[in-house]
């Protein structure tokens, strides 16, 4: 490292968050940059683009006050990196990790790039703990696993927040009965929360909900608000995850990232592609979207001979209710399932709304079956799948040709559907394991004929399906 | 040859002062060391996609040119390993730079100091032509390495060895001096040349019924996979990458979950090939650039898969390659034509996007190899597509669909209601069953095809009733088309559904899938018979005969066509009475 402060004031062109510099010989890409405005304050950027011509800085914060005159460039030579330590747990950091609450800065342990490297995939061990998470819909038909990536597809309106900490209340591996205590093994329970331009009600309903379980002396807080910069938001879900990680890896936690809103997120890259001039991809979002979102997103998992892990749990707003939208469809196609909420549920007064049929975990199979769960969970969940999606097509014909127009097998799949929504979907705030959930299908199968159960293997039915 | 950066923007670097350099030369660009290759000329500048992140490079570092392509190594030691996009082994990165990936890593694709037992196959003397077979290694348990005089290479043998020889040992010296080692290595963008190539007659079997019965590919077809995100695509992918009667299997994961290679990388060592019984991993190479890792990497990951596929295909295998997803691989190179300010064409993929892909797919096919003795080999291409929305119209779909052989359509609403493998047969094709026909009728048997007809007619009625049904009811149509309406559902619970995870089910016979058509179908003209002999319709449909046929699915192969002929022949004395 050189002792010679590289300061530039060749800034010629600013334009939304970028600044463009002229002449600066030796920038390189990713390195942090501190700006010194013409009235002596100072912030944060980050080298995006270098070139004979010109240097792009993206601008963390503002570029409000800044002029083309006076504004001085101070190139630190380090890409952006984080300060770590076992203490932030507890701790509240804005979004590019910088504390807020009052408390004076930590110590490091480690200073890590916060881009991080990729998982070396023959390094990953497969995630197959089963996490209980007391919700019906999320256990029984999409279940969770330990190292997971499964976001919430919310709509502007739905109880996103409210879900994600009721799972962060209740979340538990039957082995070890207290939900923060952790795993049997590994060095417990952590929450990593990451705010991306959600609102300070939002913010503070987290917190409180933290405070409220106890999880607020495990749990690393970033917080970058709504009226906090756009740009800031495109390094916070890294910090968040660079923590996790560390937490997971070096300590040997269980650690729970909760990433809201994703939605906020790539609204930021959308107006960093902008200023760069880019050519937008569909809907404005840039062509490169999928890999951004895939470096944040692929930063969950387990590695062979590590004790901890890193599960994720994402929320996004769908845009207008609408699964097909850039957002939610390139996470659908990185992350590994998603939970879908829906509005037909919600106004029906069912809490939580989950939609069961747009919803998936692609894990689900590795963390449930005999000896995890039970030996019927893949059966059962199955049918109740099958049953449920004929029971909502027969809803549409009846609405069509009325009630007379059924046979009464229909008019049992109908009355399974509506029982379904109403007892197993909707469970409010009661935390049910991982039995009664099962137990639960199999009572709502007793409304349909035992024939009518294709997707259960014979001895499970014989089993299970008491009149 | 040396230059220096004079721009870095996301994985693309220009250079100066590489005159000299040429188009796809590749480079290794800065301090860190980074992999790379030339996409663009103009004047001393030189453009080039880093396989690498390139965060850190600043102007003024070193490019320096290696002078030769991106090339492959191509030799024993291939099957079992895993793979980047740019053939770095990923145990060895793992061994040596623990569980993340850092940059500027340099190791060999195959491994030096491993010694194969090579088998001679000439003497001294003897006159070699490119193709021709020079000697044979064990390579896994059911694989014989063939070890072929590279294309281009011909001449007469002076001295040949055999035993314990490492890749890069020289195995054949020719009369004028030129050694040949065990391992060549070959441009990966270039295709490997052949004599002929031939129609394709032979089924590649999947043992997915769906697959097999409705939409068949042949051995070095193409077939295309496209649907939305959680219609199983990659579940079809794995299955076929078990059950396929393929010799070789490359299988690249292109740009997609991390945890989902894990899953491939803990099974497949159990999982047992159903041909052979030996591990699935022993036929294997996984190609694996997860879509975390540099983009421009995976854009070449589908070249290195391919150029690994035709060494064993002029061997004279059948082999398989699986590509999940190809969407991602256009994603990368849209990425990298968006950086190298290329005007856009439709959705903002480069305009020479199709040309590409239709050049990757036409490098599939069954073909008449190099070298004396008549060896066939084929590569038979399925890929895996990730529309944005599910919508079949955009320009990654149209331009595969284009050119491949056979669709499978994958559809959400089946996969929502967990009907897998979730392929819509009403909007799939597949242009190889005329071709097949031949070998249906010698190996399975003479009516394969009018029985598929008639699955697809009965289907497709199904497909028309149902939107009657919608309209006015179940009650308003005659029994005759509720039978049908019945029977279709049955053939699509327990005909065209088959189950991934179950232990019988999830490999299916061509010739148990013949019989079980055959019973189902048979199943409906027994119906049809009674309703016309004035049975009550709640009779016809609690048909004794209905409960055999369900549990078709799960009965052992073996013994199964006894059972089933058993079962048709209660059937058919029942039409008679």
């Amino acid at each position: 490292m050189d002792l010679i402060t590289r300061e530039y004031k060749t800034v010629s062109r600013i334009a939304g968050p970028l600044l463009f510099l002229e002449n600066v010989p030796k920038a390189s890409i990713g390195e942090m940059v501190a700006i010194v405005l013409p009235d002596g304050r100072s912030r944060s950027g980050q080298v995006i683009e270098i070139s004979e011509k010109y240097t792009v800085v993206q601008v963390l914060e503002t570029t409000a006050s800044m002029d083309v005159a006076g504004t001085s460039v101070r190139f630190s030579e380090y890409a952006a990196k984080l300060n770590l330590s076992i203490d932030m747990l507890g701790r509240r950091f804005n979004g590019i990790g910088e504390p807020i609450d009052g408390l004076p800065p930590i110590i490091p342990e480690v200073r890590a790039d916060i881009v991080g490297m990729p998982i070396n995939p023959v390094a990953r061990d497969n995630p197959s703990d089963f996490i209980q998470t007391g919700i019906s819909t999320i256990d029984g038909l999409n279940t969770l696993v330990r190292g997971q990536k499964l976001p919430i597809f919310s709509g502007a309106g739905l109880p996103a927040k409210e879900i994600a900490s009721q799972i962060l209340r209740q979340a538990k591996v039957p082995s070890t009965p207290l939900p923060l205590e952790g795993g049997g093994e590994g060095g417990g329970f952590a929450v990593v929360f990451a705010a991306m331009g959600i609102t300070f009600r939002d913010a503070a309903y987290f917190q409180e909900e933290f405070e409220a379980s106890g999880a607020l002396q495990n749990s690393v807080i970033f917080l970058n608000l709504a009226d906090d910069p756009t740009i800031e938001r495109l390094i916070t879900p890294r910090c968040a995850l660079t923590t996790a990680e560390f937490l997971a890896f070096n300590y040997d936690m269980h650690v729970l990232v909760i990433l809201t809103d994703m939605t906020n997120y790539c609204e930021a890259l959308r107006e960093i592609g902008a200023a760069r001039e880019e050519i937008p991809g569909r809907r404005g979002y840039p062509g490169y979207m999928y890999t951004d979102l895939a470096t944040i997103y692929e930063r969950a998992g387990r590695i062979k001979g590590k004790k901890g892990s890193v599960t994720q749990l994402p929320i996004l707003t769908m845009p207008d209710d609408d699964i097909t939208h850039p957002i939610p469809d390139l996470t659908g196609y990185i992350t590994e399932g998603q939970i879908v909420l829906s509005r037909e549920l919600y106004r029906k007064g069912i809490y939580p709304p989950i939609d069961p049929l747009p919803s998936l975990s692609r894990l689900m199979n590795r963390g449930i079956g005999k000896g995890k769960t039970r030996e019927d969970h893949r059966n059962v969940a199955d049918q109740l799948y099958a049953a449920y999606a004929k029971g909502r097509d027969l809803r549409r014909l009846e609405a069509i040709v009325g009630e007379t127009g059924l046979s009464e097998m229909d008019k049992k799949f109908l009355r399974f559907a509506e029982e379904f929504e109403n007892k197993f979907i909707s469970q409010r705030y009661t935390d049910r394991n991982i039995k009664e959930t099962l137990n639960l299908g199999w009572e709502l199968f007793k409304i349909l004929p035992k024939e009518s159960l294709t997707r259960i293997k014979m001895e499970f039915v014989e089993k299970y399906y008491k009149k | 040859m040396k230059g220096s950066i004079i721009k870095v923007s996301g994985p693309t670097v220009v250079a100066k002062g590489m005159r000299g350099a040429k188009m796809y030369d590749r480079v290794i660009v800065g301090s860190l060391g980074l992999l790379g290759e030339i996409v663009r000329l103009e004047g001393d500048t030189a453009t080039m996609q880093v396989y690498e992140d390139t965060t850190g490079l600043s102007l003024g570092e070193d490019v320096i040119s290696a002078g030769e392509p991106l090339l492959a190594e191509l030799g024993p030691g291939l099957l079992s390993t895993v793979f980047d996009g740019v053939q770095r082994p990923l145990y060895h990165i793992y061994e040596g730079q623990g569980d993340f990936i850092t940059r500027g890593i340099v190791v060999p694709a195959l491994q030096r100091d491993k010694k194969w037992d090579f088998k001679a196959a000439v003497k001294k003397g003897d006159m070699v032509n490119e193709g021709d077979v020079i000697g044979l290694i064990q390579e896994t348990e059911n694989i014989i390495h063939k070890i072929l005089a590279p294309p281009g290479i011909s001449g007469v043998i002076r001295e040949i060895k055999e035993g314990g020889l490492s890749v890069v040992d020289t195995a054949a010296v020719f009369e004028d001096g030129r050694k040949l080692t065990l391992m060549q290595r070959w441009p990966v963008r270039t295709p490997r040349p052949f004599k002929e190539k031939l129609y394709p007659k032979i089924p590649f079997i999947t043992g997915q019924r769906v697959f097999d019965t409705l939409f068949p590919i042949a051995m070095g077809g193409t077939a295309i996979v496209p649907g939305g995100f959680g219609t199983g695509k990659t579940v079809a992918e794995q299955t076929l990458a078990k059950y396929a009667n393929a010799d070789i299997i490359i299988y690249v994961g292109c740009g997609e979950r991390g945890n989902e290679m894990t899953e491939v990388l803990t099974e497949f060592p159990e999982l047992v090939d159903p041909y052979t019984g030996l591990p699935l991993m022993k036929r294997t190479v996984l190609i694996v650039n997860t879509s975390n890792m540099p983009v421009a990497a995976r854009e070449a990951s589908i070249y290195t898969g391919i150029t690994i596929a035709e060494y064993y295909r002029d061997m004279g295998y059948n082999v398989a390659l699986m590509a999940d997803s190809i969407s991602r691989w256009a994603e990368a190179l849209r990425e990298i034509s968006s950086r190298l300010e290329e005007m856009p064409g439709e959705e903002g993929y480069p305009t020479y996007m199709a040309t590409r892909l239709a050049n990757f797919y036409e490098r599939g096919g069954r073909i008449r190899c190099l070298g004396k003795d008549e060896r066939f080999g084929s590569i038979s291409i399925v890929s895996a597509i990730s529309p944005p929305g599910g919508d079949f119209s955009e320009p990654v779909t149209q331009a595969s669909m284009r050119i491949a052989g056979a669709l499978w359509a994958l559809d959400a609403d089946l996969a929502h209601r967990r009907h897998f493998p979730a392929v819509n047969w009403m909007r799939s094709f597949s242009l190889y069953i005329e071709y097949l026909q031949e070998w249906y009728k010698e190996n399975i048997a003479e009516d394969w095809n009018i029985l598929r007809q008639e699955l697809m007619l009965l289907l497709q009625k199904e497909e028309g009733l149902s939107e009657i049904v919608q309209l006015v009811g179940i009650d308003a149509i005659p029994d005759s088309e509720r039978i049908i309406l019945e029977v279709a559902r049955m053939i699509r619970e327990e005909f065209l559904r088959q189950n991934a995870f179950s232990e019988t089910d999830a490999f299916c016979p061509p010739a148990k899938q013949y019989w079980m058509l055959k019973a189902f179908l048979l199943y409906y003209k027994e119906l049809d018979a009674m309703l016309k002999k004035g049975a009550a319709l709640e009779d016809v449909l609690s048909h004794p005969a209905r409960n055999d046929l369900v549990q078709m699915k799960e009965m052992k192969t073996e013994g199964f066509v006894e059972k089933v002929k058993g079962i048709i022949n209660k059937m058919e004395m029942g039409i008679k009475q």
